[in-house]
């Protein structure tokens, strides 16, 4: 072992090394700084011998910092910059897409045959029906070499009386060896150069755009220089005519600003932060209503098969939750629906869940009471458990009836302990994704908004909106929504741990 | 019992039986239906509740198999479910197994050793599993974007992007396993150690062994969140044979293809299995919830 270990630890150096350069190869120096921080202190920790605790902490405390960690503080990141599909790429790829655009000089393509030449292929060039020019040929070419290196082929004009060459290859035959061909680039004897355009034809390509030292582009046709613009994300006239794709850049507290001072936005956005605090509360209200109640019911010594009752009051929260949901939203199905044909049955009435902004809001804080109730009814078991029985046999003496034991002594003594959790299931639901994503989607959406925004999106499927399922996958202003509410969240983290401490205290 | 009961008790005791089995009864009327539903021929009819005719039809196709309609048609399946099925099963045993390697020797670094700023990184680690993923999502997709410009198996809509991606989630699964690891005196440990055993022999081969009930509880759980986990492979997944369970089932509700008694034999099929796993997990799952809770 002993010998083995520096070898092996250059081995892996090497190694690390090879994959940071393929990194910044790629044109990612970011990715290639986070590969090489990381391995290089993988090999710290698991080469020194000082370092022996975090070779058990290193792969745990990794993938937090990597999963958990990394991609917060980068959201944030985002926030400020114009990440968008319309500003995807970097400047410098950008540029080079730009500068792989081109245009195909249709008059000046010439038809292409293949005729074997021993185990290699001659090229020959043909002008056009009714144009006349000389025919080129190629020096043999190793096409189905795989190895075959692209580069200038020189070609020579066909002379008469020696233009007889063997039978062409057919159409199929030329196919497959269409990658071959695309890497070529013939020279004419003018200097013209042609590229694969075709199955049939070789082209003259024109480049589009030409770079400039300064970092510019000028356009070839009309000789306008666009210039990257650092502010706007996109290179562009002086005129300020924009070239697609952008680039990403920073902007600052744009998204912000965009978000509380232009109406279109923030008009919207209040509401659906409205609609997200009273979600989370509601919900936990009302979960905490019901699970409480029943905690106290099923802690009654007098009442037989309480143990049948809890086991069946609690499956709710044994079905994988986007099961459950998807099936609340088959059964609240507006035309074929069972929920709708009962309340028809019974009522007369169809209501429509998923169109009405309020039904549909009372079908979210429905769905989401059933999927919330046990997990309280469980902690309220547990903590009801604690309360001293002399208590109780003390009110009775007192001639107290249950629902004054209730509200005098079991709320009292348990919401001390239930509160860090119920925040806890506050925080939960405020960022209740799968819920919203799954019945709702956020539907119905507020009519007249320059971003579809629904009326029962929740804050954290509204940046999902913006960010993936909208045209325009805005991933800045998503992440600027997102960092807003890492602060919400982290405040009520705050707020739950002095609280947790305070009980402590007290316990202690 | 100590408590007086007054006359009304019986009463009170009848009533509370009633009531609790209407509210059982509205709590698994979704259940039940789905059931139903996954029996009854068609995918619109409504009507009554208890199939009259009971068909297989629904089920058949959520296995996979073909079968010929009334008309003649060939009627296929419309989504591979057992594929999805296959594919949740295998994202959540190579990460779960990965969680518990993970969290297991992170445990035993913060229950067995001293180190510089321990009290500081674990609650540090406790902070950070408050942040939902579901935040970040716009930056996860950034990342492994990223990732799959120079790596492809490792990019965007490969599975090993979804374990890879998982692997953050163990400040939970670390805080249970030290919890128990704190429960086994460390004389063992030490004196292996007296015996020559290196620490990580006493690790492996004392403390493991004796730690395995923990280390399967650990396993069930990060299996289980792993199976209903639907933001970060939604976004990461799009191809429909990549497909996990959680995110393919939203397909069968589309309201242009509404396929709802195909949906109810698929999600009977696969969330059986993961209710009865739970189930017989529970125990455990509240202790650790209730545990957690207070603590955190």
């Amino acid at each position: 072992m002993k010998h083995l270990k520096w070898p092996l630890v250059v081995i892996l150096t090497f190694a690390l090394l090879w994959m940071v350069a393929g990194f910044y190869a790629a044109g990612q120096p970011l990715y290639a700084l986070a590969v090489l921080t990381l391995g290089a202190s993988a090999l710290v920790v698991y080469g020194s011998a000082k370092s022996l605790a975090w070779r058990y902490l290193f792969p745990g405390v990794t993938g937090m910092l990597v999963f958990v960690a990394f991609p917060l503080l980068y959201t944030v990141q985002i926030g400020f910059t114009n990440y968008s599909s319309a500003n995807l790429l970097s400047q410098e790829r950008a540029r080079a897409y730009l500068l792989d655009q081109a245009t195909i000089d249709e008059a000046q393509s010439l038809a292409f045959s293949l005729h074997p030449d021993g185990p290699s292929h001659r090229l020959v060039l043909t002008p056009p029906e009714g144009s006349d020019g000389p025919r080129y040929v190629s020096p043999a070419l190793p096409l189905t070499n795989p190895d075959l290196q692209g580069g200038h082929i020189p070609m020579q004009v066909v002379l008469p009386g020696n233009d007889k060459f063997s039978e062409p290859l057919d159409l199929k035959q030329t196919l497959a060896l269409r990658d071959a061909l695309m890497g070529l680039t013939l020279e004419l004897p003018s200097k013209k150069t042609l590229r694969y355009v075709g199955v049939r034809e070789f082209g003259n390509i024109e480049p589009l755009w030409k770079a400039n030292p300064d970092g510019s582009l000028t356009r070839v046709e009309t000789a306008t220089v666009h210039s990257p613009n650092t502010v706007t994300g996109y290179f562009q006239t002086a005129q300020g005519e924009r070239m697609q794709p952008g680039f990403k850049v920073g902007i600052g507290w744009a998204n912000y600003a965009r978000l509380l001072f232009d109406a279109d936005m923030r008009g919207p956005f209040i509401s659906i932060f409205i609609w997200t605090v009273l979600f989370a509360g509601l919900t936990v209200f009302f979960a905490t209503a019901v699970g409480m109640t029943l905690a106290v019911v099923l802690n009654w010594e007098a009442l037989k098969y309480r143990t049948l009752y809890r086991t069946l009051l609690f499956l709710p929260y044994a079905v994988p939750g986007f099961i459950s949901i998807l099936v609340f939203k088959g059964l609240f199905n507006q035309n074929f629906g069972e929920i709708n044909a009962i309340l028809n049955a019974v009522f007369g009435v169809r209501p429509a869940w998923f169109s009405d902004p309020f039904l549909a809001k009372s079908m979210l804080l429905i769905v989401n009471t059933w999927l919330g109730y046990p997990y309280i009814m469980i902690l309220c078991t547990g903590l009801i458990k604690a309360i001293p029985a002399d208590l109780y046999e003390a009110s009775a003496i007192a001639g107290a009836k249950p629902l004054t034991n209730f509200f005098r002594i079991t709320v009292p003594l348990i919401a001390r302990p239930l509160t860090p959790l119920l925040i806890s299931a506050f925080a939960f639901n405020f960022n209740n994704f799968v819920l919203i994503s799954l019945l709702t989607d956020g539907r119905p959406d507020y009519l007249n908004t320059k971003l579809p925004a629904g009326q029962t999106d929740i804050l954290v499927s509204y940046t999902y909106r913006i960010a993936f399922t909208d045209a325009g996958a805005n991933f800045g202003l998503a992440a600027a929504i997102s960092t807003l509410i890492f602060l919400m969240v982290a405040v009520l983290s705050l707020a739950n741990l002095k609280l947790a401490q305070v009980n402590d205290a007290k316990k202690g | 019992m100590a408590i007086v009961t007054g006359q009304s008790q019986r009463w009170r005791i009848t009533g509370a039986h009633v009531a609790l089995w209407i509210l059982i009864a509205v709590t698994l009327f979704p259940l039940l239906a789905v059931i139903s539903i996954s029996l009854r021929p068609g995918n619109f009819s409504t009507g009554s509740l208890i199939p009259s005719e009971i068909s297989l039809d629904h089920w058949k196709l959520a296995l996979g198999i073909s079968f010929t309609d009334a008309e003649g048609n060939l009627v296929k399946p419309p989504f591979p479910v057992l594929l999805w099925l296959w594919n949740s099963i295998k994202i959540a045993t190579i990460s779960a197994l990965l969680i518990v390697a993970i969290s297991t020797t992170a445990a035993y670094a913060f229950a067995r050793m001293k180190f510089a700023h321990k009290g500081l990184i674990l609650n540090s680690m406790l902070l950070l599993q408050m942040f939902p993923v579901a935040v970040a999502l716009v930056a996860i997709f950034a990342i492994f974007e990223g990732i799959g410009a120079t790596i492809p198996w490792l990019g965007i809509e490969t599975h090993a992007s979804v374990v890879v991606a998982y692997l953050g989630g163990v400040a939970m699964h670390i805080w249970t396993i030290k919890g128990y690891f704190e429960t086994i005196p460390t004389e063992i440990e030490e004196c292996a150690k007296v015996d020559g055993a290196t620490h990580w022999q006493a690790f492996r081969l004392v403390l493991l062994p004796m730690a395995v009930p923990i280390l399967m509880v650990v396993f069930v759980l990060a299996f289980i969140g792993v199976i209903i986990e639907y933001p970060v492979a939604s976004i990461l997944l799009r191809e429909e044979a990549n497909l996990t369970l959680a995110v393919g089932s939203k397909y069968y509700l589309y309201e242009q293809r509404y396929l709802w008694g195909d949906f109810a034999a698929a999600a009977v099929l696969s969330g059986l299995p993961i209710t009865l796993v739970f189930l017989v997990a529970q125990k455990w799952i509240v202790s650790g919830l209730t545990a957690g809770g207070v603590k955190g």
